[in-house]
This record gives structure tokens, sequence and C-alpha cells, in this order.
């Protein structure tokens, strides 16, 4: 009755296909979820207790808009040791809500109606519905397996028109766990200065990398910098999605435009989860990053246990070298992503989400989630074979 | 000790049946060389034994736990060693440690009734002539032990399904 009060633009961007599967998985008892897309460890206790005395000291006000310093420039300093670049501050340091709320007003800041913004996919769902919001034009730019979900250049090249103006470039990737290395970086650094693109570099999976992996920011590539914004956030490495809190960095000018909408919109990120993300850091800094180093310990033993046990399976899996996710390939199965969710789902009670839902070139994959307990782990493996032996 | 053997111990510790082959899957070795690494442990007594968490209260047999704070005077040339060495001998002693405080040592004990305990503490403890005074506090409930919380299994507190 209500509809005719609804945006129409709203209803031009459809709702996720994870939302369809999460309403079946609810109505399911000792359904294994390999569909999580968050660690499974707790925040480490000094930074939980961090917030918890900032909330007695009756630190309950309003901050920066832009965040509290000290947390910018930890941020600041995290960047320029682990990532080789540079921000002030003062002025290049934006705290958000999430990483999300970075990718939203990124978009908002830089996207003209009309403009073609240049997306990856597979990749986090939220990129083409922020374009879309925006007013842009998403454009998909597809990678595949036997490229090891690598970002081309020449597939991004074959893309890039006159109305292209940016460029979200995601690695480590959700879903697939790809990598770029250094040389592929390169390349697509040279098509953004060449066709003067402005690039969006989602890095919350940066620390996650495996088998001596470094992934490198190509904001820290020459001539990137002043057409790069870094996002990132606290919720994967740290083991904080529940504080919602992330950054971006970013030139000067670009940084004063993504203000304007955060200062009216959301005004400051909460207190409490920046005075712990600054502890994050900061302990981080003084140990070494000892804490992270242990969950992507504990991620990489469970990653090898996947992929051996996909292996023993029969699925064919190219080997992930970042984020908590596999992408398995289920064409030989015959069935589509979302028939074979579906009825793993409801015949072995295990959650995958199809590939599809990260983007057309995701179809023919099912995500999977290790960063979830062992014995859950061999549970679910256990249970897709049943389910393969049924097929 | 490497950053190898320290890995292969991280497993252990989670869990002590882990099959060989899972380990060598998990820390990308070969099976070979990580039934070296046990081999190497187990030899230099770095490993001691494989032993379950057991809950008892689960069970028929009835134990009664205390933690017996100890104080004794050290001896010449020994120190706390003999003394320690001494109370090992004690069947009903489970665990033995050095403290520093205002004890020197702690005893976990196990027997089979409160009378029991009682009598170890005076007739086989109290006696022991470096032994100049004890303290005994029972065991009421247990909550954790090595790192296994009883009786509350932790629960998964994320969304089935998130992007």
């Amino acid at each position: 009755m209500s509809s005719r009060f609804i945006n129409p633009a709203i209803n031009a961007v459809p709702p996720s296909a994870i939302r369809r599967f999460f309403d079946i998985a609810a109505t399911m008892k000792d359904a294994i979820s390999l569909g999580v897309g968050e660690p499974d460890f707790i925040t480490p206790f000094p930074v939980r207790n961090s917030a918890i005395d900032s909330l007695l000291d009756g630190e309950t006000q309003y901050t920066a808009n832009a965040g509290i310093l000290p947390l910018r420039e930890e941020i600041a300093r995290y960047l320029s040791d682990r990532f080789d670049v540079s921000y002030d501050p003062a002025s290049e340091v934006l705290v958000t809500v999430g990483a999300s709320e970075a990718i939203d007003i990124a978009l908002r800041s830089l996207v003209q109606p009309g403009d073609e913004v240049l997306i990856p996919e597979p990749c986090y769902i939220s990129y083409q519905a922020c374009a879309l919001f925006a007013g842009g034009v998403p454009v998909a730019v597809s990678t595949r397996a036997e490229h090891q979900f690598e970002l081309l250049a020449e597939d991004l090249q074959a893309k890039i028109t006159p109305r292209s103006r940016v460029l979200i470039l995601s690695y480590p990737s959700n879903p697939t766990g790809a990598v770029m290395p250094d040389h592929q970086l390169q390349a697509i650094a040279d098509l953004a200065i060449k066709h003067d693109l402005f690039v969006i570099c989602d890095e919350i999976y940066a620390e996650l990398c495996y088998e001596g992996f470094h992934q490198r920011s190509i904001a820290s590539f020459p001539g990137m910098r002043e057409r790069t914004m870094i996002v990132s956030g606290f919720s994967k490495a740290f083991a904080m999605t529940g504080f919602r809190l992330g950054y971006l960095c970013a030139p000067l000018e670009v940084v004063k435009a993504c203000s304007r909408i955060h200062q009216y919109t959301i005004m400051c990120a909460s207190r409490q989860s920046q005075v712990a993300a600054y502890h994050a850091l900061k302990q981080g800094r003084e140990s070494g990053y000892a804490e992270v180093q242990k969950m992507r310990e504990s991620y990489d033993r469970r990653r090898r246990l996947m992929l051996s046990a996909f292996e023993n399976l029969g699925l064919d899996c190219f080997e992930p070298k970042g984020a908590f996710y596999t992408f398995p390939s289920i064409k030989k199965t015959g069935l589509s992503s979302e028939a074979f969710c579906e009825r793993l789902l409801k015949e072995q009670r295990v959650v995958c989400v199809p590939g599809n839902a990260f983007g057309a070139s995701g179809e023919g994959h099912i995500r999977c989630c290790y960063a979830t307990a062992t014995d859950k782990l061999l549970q679910a493996f256990d249970r897709i074979k049943v389910f393969l032996s049924t097929l | 000790m490497n950053d190898k053997h320290r890995q292969v111990l991280d497993l252990l510790n989670e869990d002590t049946r882990i099959p060989l082959e899972r380990m060598a899957v998990m820390l990308g070795m070969d099976l070979k060389e990580v039934a070296e690494i046990i081999d190497t442990l187990e030899k230099d007594r770095v490993i001691l034994c494989y032993r379950p968490v057991i809950n008892w209260d689960k069970t028929e047999r009835k134990l009664v736990e205390a933690m017996i704070e100890v104080k004794v005077t050290p001896q010449r040339d020994f120190g706390f060693d003999a003394i320690a060495k001494r109370i090992n001998s004690f069947e009903e002693v489970r665990s033995l440690y050095l403290m520093s405080g205002t004890y020197d040592l702690l005893i976990q004990v196990t027997a089979p009734s409160l009378k029991e305990l009682a009598q170890f503490v005076s007739d086989r403890l109290s006696p022991l002539e470096t032994v100049t005074g004890t303290s005994t506090s029972f065991v009421l409930k247990r909550y954790k032990q090595d790192g296994v919380v009883f009786d509350m299994p932790d629960e998964d507190r994320r969304l089935t399904i998130s992007p």
C-alpha cells in the first residue's frame, strides 16, 4: 500500500541473494555454517577492556567528525609501518562506521550521475549497490579461477570507456581469497594513470595473507597516491566486526569531500569503538602484532585443511592466499551455485554462499569460510561428501 | 625447539587425538616430518603424556579435591627439590608447584573422601620434618581446567550468513 512512497531508484537495486539463504538457514537446527563473513575469535580482552574503561570514565560524548586524533595518528603510523604509505593524520584520515560507510561516502563523493564504476567480480556485495545508490553505473570486470581471480589489465582495459571514473580494487578478495601480486598491480596502476581513474582500494583483509605473501597497496606505486583511497577497518584482522569501525585515507581534497557527507549523515563513529581501535593498533604495534599473527596462523591451518578436504572430495579449488574464504568450483556437479547451496543446506544442513551472490562471474562456485572451529569444519566436510555422493 | 616444534605443540595442545595426517595438512609439512618432531618432543620430555580433561562430576567416581598451601624450610644444598621429590611420591598428589608469595609449595590433592584427604594432611604431609605449616582449601566446583570450560560450551554468536 505504501510502496508508492518508495523511491524507484531503491527498488532498482535488488536485495542481496545472501538474505534468502539466511532465512532458510534460520529455520534449521544443527546447521553448520561456512557462510559467515567474520572471524571466529572474539576481540582480544585488552581491546574490549579499553572500551569498558572509556565508558566507566564517562567518555560518552561526540568526537570530532574525523575521529579522535590519537586513533588517526595510530592509523597513519600503522599504514606507514605495514604498507609503506604515508598520510597526514590531521587531514588525510577519516574514521568511519566500518569500511562499509567509507565505501558508501567515497562513491558518493567521487561519482557523478552516469559515471562508470569499474568493479572486478566476483566481489563483496556492497560495491555494486553503493555505486547505484551514488547514481553511478556499475561495470563488472570478470576475474577467473584459471588466473587465480587476479584482475588482469587486459580485462580491465576492455571495460574502460570515456565515462569510466572509479575502479574498486579489493585484494585479498572476499569471496575468492585471491591476492594481487605486485606485477599485476603495476599493470593496473599503469592503466589507472593512463585513463585518469580514481582507485578505491578496499584493504580490509590486507593483514590476512598466507604462504609468505604480502599484499602491497596500490597507493604505494609511483603516481598512484594522488588517485587512490585506502579503505580499511578493524573487523577482520583485529576481530572487531561488531564495533563497526573503519577508516579511509586519501589525498586532502578527497577526504574533505567524504567528510562533508560524513559530518552531515553520521557525525562521528562510536567513541568507544574508536578508543578500542586505538588500543588495538597501539598494542599491536607494541607487541609486533602478536594477536594478529596468532589469528593468521590459526586461519592458515584451517585454510590448508579445507583445501585438502575439497581436493579429496574432487571439488576443484584454486589456492587462495588471503582472507578466510575458499571459492571452490561446483561446475562438475551440473548444478547452479544457488541450487547447489540450497540443496546442500536442505539435505545436509551445511550453509555455503552461492558464488553468484558476488556477481555473475561467481556462478559455478560457492564461498566457504574456514573461520570456524576445526571439528565443525570436519563435520561439514563429511556432510558435503554425503551430499556429493547423492548427486 | 624451533617454530615448527611450537606449531606442532599448539595443535596437540588443542586436541591430543588429532591424527598425524591432519596435522601434516594443517601445518603444510609432510607426515614424516611431523612424526619426527613429535618423536623428538617426546624424547626430550617436552611432551610428557597425552591425557583427557575429564569432568569427574559426571561419572560415578566421586573424588574430593583440595589445594594445600605448604610452608617448608628449604634444605641446605637441595633447596626445595628434596622435599618436592618426597611429596611427589605420594599418590594423592596430582600437582605440585613451587610458588612465590606467602607460602612455598602448592599441592593439588585428590582423595576418595574427606576423611582420607584429612588423613593425608595430618598423617603424611604435616609430619614431614621440613614442613612448618599447611593451609588446606577444598575445591567446591570446577569452572575451567587446562583452558577447558566445564558445562558451558562456547556458543557461536555470529550470524549464520553474513556478506
